[in-house]
């Protein structure tokens, strides 16, 4: 059942995460990016910290403009020009990508990280032949000749199961399906082998059906390739499939992280406990669905205190005048919630009532 | 469907064109006062013999009947005898031809020259000092009438540094490219600043796709990218401006060839409408029209087979 586990306090938790021997794969520590808009700076990621361990997947989940794309962006040095890093740290396998210069990312975008993006109708080059966008970053980073990356190409075509590749190899984008060209981004992804992808709502633009092929085509490759995720999605249950740990993101700030068992069944920040509320086709302790009330902050001029409190039922005088540190919790859990007991009250008080 | 039905589409268009044209050549030139018949008289002439010259012509008859007969003779490939020098008009154009050709074709590479450089160095520094001169200069030369720049380039890299010959066509290939290097550089600053801004414009909306964060995160090397990306997908929406300025441009190759003293069609055109010599005029601008028909449909099919998206069967 999984309301026992969940109600079994806090310090069961820790059992099912084993810390990996090695350091994480990726680390971001107190990342901020600012965008200049006509409007005002826009503190689209304000001091995000997480961390990704080999061959696991990390969830981000927040509502639409909490700074997940631009966190990811942030992280791979592609973010659009008005945009940039203002401080913090992305270490990837111990190298800090930040002060690194667009050339010397080249080198690592792709054969070491990649992404994958949320419109596969807008990420492929419409002018390009799906082949020649498979091959490229091979023939770029590989040291392969043209014909060498190109076989790559049909490989890789074949293995996210895009059918007939020899044909399909000079295709245009346009001549693809949505789901079919969402391979073709995961088969460009995978290109040189790296050892992390960021994936940006990967299946968000697709139908149901295509959708639960990408998550279990992603799913068999992460196994084989033993490759981490970081994996940004609006969708729960697809977090719960896909991730082992979960980062949730309100307002450009990290407000909830732990493994995805225990954070989606047992929340410790209020936001999350709305999220898993508001959340069609997810089963946990609740009746109806209960949308959160209010709307997203603003980036511009976020609210002082906890940028939560305007819309949270258990918000206190302190929370609005102290800005909440990401508290670490025991079970490899951290909150950013002052009142974090009152969570816990709260879905007790539920489940008993049930 | 295909390739061919499209252009043989595009062809048949030409004929509505080229009829229309005519029409408003023909009593347009007819409307000016002076008389060919005067011209090749001259102080000689007599009423008696000014009276049989023009019957010879056909230019005694009503105009309608004169266009008909026009008409008809243009149905079979006849423009008619030059009234001045008694050769047929086609030969003449066709004589004349080479030199605008090369003016045209060689004022459009030296404004893609141009123009694609000081686009990509104003997108790439959207609001950027860099950009900003790149936007604010080259509409100096959108702003300066033609012949006059054709006159201060000829002034200054023709007669005071005689890097340049001040005239003429040159000949062999590289004699052409040196010879015409001046009048298409005139024709260039006037053709620049448009595919500046549209390329500009196109560059980017480009840059700010999808597709180039896509490439940017599999490491797509700077030059790559701004070529294999970038660039093909900013040239498209930017080849049917270039069509239809070189269009434009057509006409005014008329002043520049004049200025540069280039044996072309438009100088040609300027000596036939003085001595009136009007199945000259007639044919010139004929040519004119389709070679404006036909730059369109060249600058059509280019952005059909850069764009995948786009299949000829439209
Ligand atoms: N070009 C821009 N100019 C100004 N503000 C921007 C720009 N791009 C994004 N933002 C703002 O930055 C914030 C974070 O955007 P981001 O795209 O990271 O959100 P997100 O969490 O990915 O949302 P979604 O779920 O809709 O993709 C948003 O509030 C958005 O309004
Ligand atoms: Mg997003």
């Amino acid at each position: 059942m999984t309301g026992a586990a969940g109600t079994g306090a806090v310090g069961t938790a820790s059992a099912g995460i084993p810390p990996a021997g090695t350091g994480p794969m990726l680390e971001v520590r107190d990342l901020h990016v600012q965008i200049a808009s006509r409007r005002g700076l826009v503190r689209a990621v304000d001091g995000v910290s997480f961390e990704v361990v080999k061959g696991d997947a990390l969830g981000i989940v927040g509502e639409s403009g909490s700074g997940k794309s631009m966190t990811l962006r942030a992280i791979l040095g592609v973010l659009p020009p008005e945009a940039r890093i203002t401080s913090g740290q992305v270490i990837l396998d111990g190298q800090d990508l930040v002060p690194l210069r667009q050339s010397d990312l080249n080198r690592i975008r792709g054969p070491r990280i990649s992404m994958i993006f949320q419109e596969p109708m807008s990420a492929l080059n419409p002018v390009m032949r799906v082949g020649s966008q498979i091959a490229e970053g091979p023939l770029i980073h590989l040291g392969i000749g043209r014909a060498k990356a190109a076989e790559r190409a049909l490989e890789l075509m074949r293995r996210v199961g895009i059918p007939d590749p020899e044909r399909r190899y000079r295709a245009y984008p346009h001549e693809f399906s949505g789901g079919m060209r969402q391979r073709v981004m995961i088969a460009i992804a995978l290109a040189c082998e790296p050892e992390i992808i960021l994936c940006d709502e990967p299946t968000t633009a697709l139908d149901v059906t295509i959708q639960d092929q990408i998550l279990r085509l992603l799913a068999t490759l992460c196994r084989e390739t033993g490759v981490s995720l970081v994996f940004v999605t609006h969708d729960l249950p697809v977090v719960a499939q896909v991730c082992q740990q979960v980062a949730v993101m309100y307002g450009g700030r990290l407000v909830e992280s732990g493994p995805v068992r225990e954070v989606l069944h047992d929340p410790r920040h209020p936001y999350t406990l709305g999220l898993v509320r508001s959340a069609p086709d997810f089963d946990n302790v609740r009746e109806s669905l209960v949308p959160i009330p209010g709307s997203p902050p603003s980036l511009i001029s976020p609210p002082e205190g906890c940028r939560f409190h305007p819309r949270c039922k258990f918000a206190e005088e302190d929370c609005l005048v102290t800005e909440p540190p990401l508290r670490l919790l025991p079970g490899g859990r951290a909150t950013a919630c002052l009142h974090h007991e009152r969570c816990i009250e709260a879905i007790e008080a539920e489940r008993a009532a049930q | 469907m295909g390739r061919m039905s499209f252009v043989g589409r595009r062809l048949l268009q030409l004929v509505p064109v080229a009829v229309g044209v005519t029409i408003v050549v023909f009593f347009m030139i007819h409307l000016i006062p002076g008389d060919p018949a005067l011209t090749i008289l001259g102080i000689h002439a007599t009423p008696q013999s000014i009276h049989e010259l023009r019957q010879e012509w056909g230019l005694n008859r009503p105009l309608i009947s004169q266009y008909w007969f026009f008409l008809d003779r243009l149905a079979h490939g006849n423009l008619g005898k030059s009234l001045i020098y008694g050769t047929p008009a086609a030969t003449l154009i066709m004589q004349r031809l080479p030199p605008t050709l090369w003016l045209i074709v060689y004022a459009a590479v030296i404004a893609i020259l141009i123009s694609v450089p000081l686009a990509m160095i104003a997108a790439t520094k959207k609001d950027g000092i860099r950009d900003q001169l790149v936007r604010a200069v080259p509409l100096l030369g959108l702003g300066m009438p033609t012949f006059w720049v054709g006159f201060l380039l000829l002034t200054l890299f023709g007669v005071t540094l005689r890097w340049f010959p001040v005239g003429g066509y040159g000949t062999g290939f590289f004699g052409h490219l040196h010879a015409m290097f001046l009048p298409a550089l005139t024709v260039a600053i006037a053709l620049a600043p448009v595919v500046i801004r549209s390329l500009r414009a196109s560059m980017l909306s480009v840059l700010g796709a999808d597709y180039i964060t896509t490439a940017r995160s599999k490491g797509v090397p700077g030059m790559r990218l701004f070529v294999r990306h970038v660039l093909r997908n900013a040239v498209i929406p930017a080849i049917t401006v270039l069509g239809i300025n070189i269009g434009f441009l057509i006409g005014g190759t008329v002043i520049i060839e004049n200025v540069f003293s280039i044996p072309g069609i438009g100088e040609l055109m300027i000596n036939s409408i003085f001595q009136r010599d009007f199945p000259v005029v007639q044919g010139v601008t004929l040519v004119f029209a389709i070679m404006v028909v036909l730059v369109n449909l060249l600058a059509d099919m280019t952005y059909a087979s850069l764009d995948p998206r786009v299949s000829f069967d439209r």
